[in-house]
């Protein structure tokens, strides 16, 4: 496979409540930031990641191009899925060796609806959709299985929180939220309010490059060591809802964990992980193999601040920033969708092996 | 471009108004169980699984390629969603195909599918967004507007719109797949047909369809064991520009002349109407078809109307375009792009069945989408690149 690494990284500060901007607007000084950084005004390919149901009316990457500047025309695709899957295919476009640097964004406003509703859309339209299941309570479902399987307790729940929610305070890109207090109330049991992400506001843009253009473009680019996503079954009942199984394969096949690779495995020093809720870090460490020493959301993670569609590409920033400044030599991120942690998306960064 | 890939499976549904008999999950798994017979594979064979579909608000669910993972033998695989409006099925097929062109795998399953039965198109497009002033209703209503000035701007005659109206409709006759089946389609019928948004009447529209398409994807290795001849791709490009700004010619749009430029570029074609020997092109109003021949340089500007009052892109003409009856014929939205690029393989292949033109060794299949703003092509020949 061709070398490609993150080279760029920028991000809104996220919003807790609706700003009266609308998506394009949160998104375009991203987008000039990043190019300003790299000093690129054109990319070999462009992908994006947003989803309409977010704002309620088709094609909200339509009106995103405005933010990108796509004249003359630009080579250009788009998936309805968190935009750590478009960086997936600007990788696997990269990878034809014809373009060398890749624009990839994403971004989501979910305060303008109720996203709890919102997210029930997504299931099966025959069989479950119709009962009306919403995204807290089939996470809640997921974690009373986890909790039940592992023997974890609801406090281990409140320390993910604790732990996000404090280095959420430390990112001033983040909303400030407080400590959780063990008396906060259930929101679904086992799931309190503080277990549960944020609605926020916000967006994300990566710039990826191949090779020597990579080395020009950043001075210690986070080389993307492996990639790789896989889906769950759909159907709840058709899985051990207890374990995170895509993630666990999607991590092999990313080379993480130790079946493939014992020295990336143990080299992991920083873990940004899509965790949207608290039980999930928990089922995502387990699944990745991720030791007590390794670092997972310094940047406080989608508990802190999660604008939807973008917050597994910043998983992929995050983890990049923390190499770009010398904090870690390898870093894991990690990008999840579709309800319970259905797909997931595991991309394994290194600054350079000689150093 | 990468490694080579070939198209080894397709699969299609019979495209119809309403496929009441099968869920959106029965719809797609029927194109893929069709595509991977072709192929001789299962869905265990399969590496990966890229879907596509216009937008969500179609049929009402959100992001459903997280459901279908079930029905397209999924589980433990990864599984992407394309999302390029009206293009969308041709940008599936390039994001497929760069999978193999990439290396990254072996097989790839593609779908793309609409289940227009249960939704409302032409409502789910026209959007009063808080920020934004509606300026459409459906898809007849914005492009209406730009036909007029192609046809103020090239001078051509009222009947062109309705000749490709008829032609695509015969052509459908002999398409087994093909929604739209009108005996004894005639200009006289097109003509008789209401005016829905000048200078388009009812006939000279697509249809609402249900309906999927599949293809599987293969690197060199796999295609080599497959057991039906192969169309190898040859070139695929996408491009995609702004849809509102001053100057921008929404007639003939440069990411359309910019795309075509990167695709023929690639297949080493200089002369794309006597290079190629059929095109699969996406004509959703009829009036389109004399507007894509300037914008993929089949001839100069101003000059469309004139192959196709000359019977040039007839089915016996010297270059056919939409041989098997095109979106005018079958139009379920997100697959409506595949289909092109899979009739494209299907003629290659020497397997298109009534609709086949004779000989061909080289077809282009293109779709385009949002405000003719988004384009996705791929030319496919019968000799590996």
């Amino acid at each position: 496979m061709r070398d490609v690494a993150v080279v760029a990284f920028a991000q809104t500060d996220h919003m807790a409540e609706d700003s009266g901007l609308s998506e394009v607007e949160l998104l375009a000084p991203v987008i000039h930031e990043i190019k300003e950084r790299t000093g690129l005004q054109r990319f070999g390919f462009t992908c994006s990641g947003s989803c309409d149901y977010l704002a309620g009316a088709p094609f909200s990457f339509v009106s995103a191009l405005d933010a990108v500047g796509a004249w003359p025309p630009i080579s250009e695709s788009h998936v309805e899925m968190d935009a750590a899957w478009a960086l997936y295919e600007a990788w696997v476009r990269l990878q034809h060796g014809d373009v060398d640097t890749a624009l990839v964004y994403g971004f989501g406003k979910s305060s303008q609806g109720d996203l709890r509703q919102i997210m029930t859309l997504q299931l099966d339209p025959y069989y479950l959709a119709p009962l009306g299941p919403d995204q807290v309570s089939l996470a809640a479902l997921q974690a009373q299985a986890y909790l039940r399987r592992s023997g974890a307790k609801e406090d281990d729940l409140r320390a993910v929180a604790t732990r996000s929610r404090a280095a959420g305070r430390a990112n001033p890109r983040v909303p400030d939220l407080p400590e959780p207090a063990a008396d906060d109330p259930y929101e679904i049991a086992p799931l309190r309010t503080y277990d549960i992400a944020p609605i926020t506001d916000g967006a994300a843009a990566i710039v990826l490059a191949a090779g020597e253009r990579a080395r020009e473009l950043c001075d210690r680019p986070a080389w993307i060591r492996g990639i790789d996503h896989r889906a769950d079954a759909h159907a709840l009942g058709a899985r051990d809802l207890s374990r995170a199984e895509s993630a666990r394969l999607a991590g092999e096949r990313a080379g993480a964990t130790a079946a493939t690779s014992a020295a990336a495995a143990a080299g992991i020093e920083v873990a940004e992980l899509h965790a949207q809720f608290s039980h999930e870090e928990l089922m995502l460490r387990e699944a990745l193999e991720l030791g007590d020493d390794v670092t997972v959301n310094p940047s406080g993670g989608a508990l802190a601040a999660n604008p939807v569609m973008a917050t597994g590409l910043i998983r992929i920033g995050e983890a990049a920033a923390r190499v770009f400044d010398g904090t870690a030599r390898r870093a894991l991120a990690h990008a999840a969708s579709g309800p319970c942690l259905q797909q997931n998306l595991v991309c394994v960064l290194e600054g350079a092996v000689d150093g | 471009m990468g490694n080579p890939c070939a198209v080894i499976g397709v699969g299609q549904t019979r495209y119809r108004t309403k496929r009441l008999d099968v869920s959106i999950a029965g719809l797609v798994r029927e194109a893929a169980l069709r595509a991977l017979e072709d192929a001789g594979l299962t869905f265990a064979d399969i590496d990966a699984v890229v879907i596509g579909k216009a937008p969500d608000l179609f049929e009402g669910v959100m992001m459903p390629e997280a459901y279908l993972a079930d029905a397209l033998g999924a589980r433990g695989k990864p599984v992407m969603r394309v999302h390029t409006a009206g293009s969308v099925g041709g940008s599936t097929g390039v994001v497929a195909a760069s999978l193999i062109n990439a290396g990254v795998h072996d097989r790839v399953l593609v779908v793309a599918w609409e289940k227009q039965s249960e939704s409302n198109a032409t409502w789910a497009l026209t959007t009063h967004p808080p920020y934004n002033a509606s300026l459409v209703v459906g898809a007849g209503g914005y492009f209406a507007p730009h036909i007029r000035a192609y046809i103020r701007r090239s001078g051509a005659p009222d009947h062109i719109g309705t000749l490709v109206a008829v032609k695509d409709r015969q052509n459908a006759l002999k398409n087994p797949y093909a929604h739209l089946r009108i005996p004894g389609i005639s200009r006289e019928m097109v003509e008789s047909t209401p005016m829905l948004w000048e200078p388009i009447r009812y006939l000279e529209t697509c249809p609402s369809s249900d309906g999927a398409c599949a293809m599987v994807l293969a690197s060199e290795t796999a295609a080599r064991r497959a057991p039906n001849p192969p169309a190898w791709v040859h070139g695929a490009a996408m491009r995609s520009e702004p849809i509102f700004f001053a100057g921008r010619d929404t007639v003939n749009p440069r990411a359309g002349r910019d795309c075509a430029a990167d695709v023929y570029g690639q297949a080493g074609i200089t002369e794309p109407r006597g290079q190629l020997d059929c095109a699969e092109v996406y004509v959703p109003f009829s009036w389109y078809e004399p507007m894509w021949l300037e914008n993929l340089g089949f001839c100069g500007e101003g000059a469309g109307w004139k192959l196709t009052e000359a019977g040039a892109t007839a089915l016996d003409g010297d270059i056919p375009w939409n041989p098997s009856g095109g979106v005018l014929s079958s139009n379920p939205i997100g697959a409506s792009g595949l289909i092109r690029f899979a009739e494209a393989a299907l003629q290659v292949r020497g397997l298109a069945g009534e609709h086949q033109v004779d000989g061909a060794r080289r077809a282009l299949g293109h779709a385009y989408g949002g405000g003719a703003q988004f384009f996705a092509m791929w030319i496919v020949g019968s000799a590996k690149p």
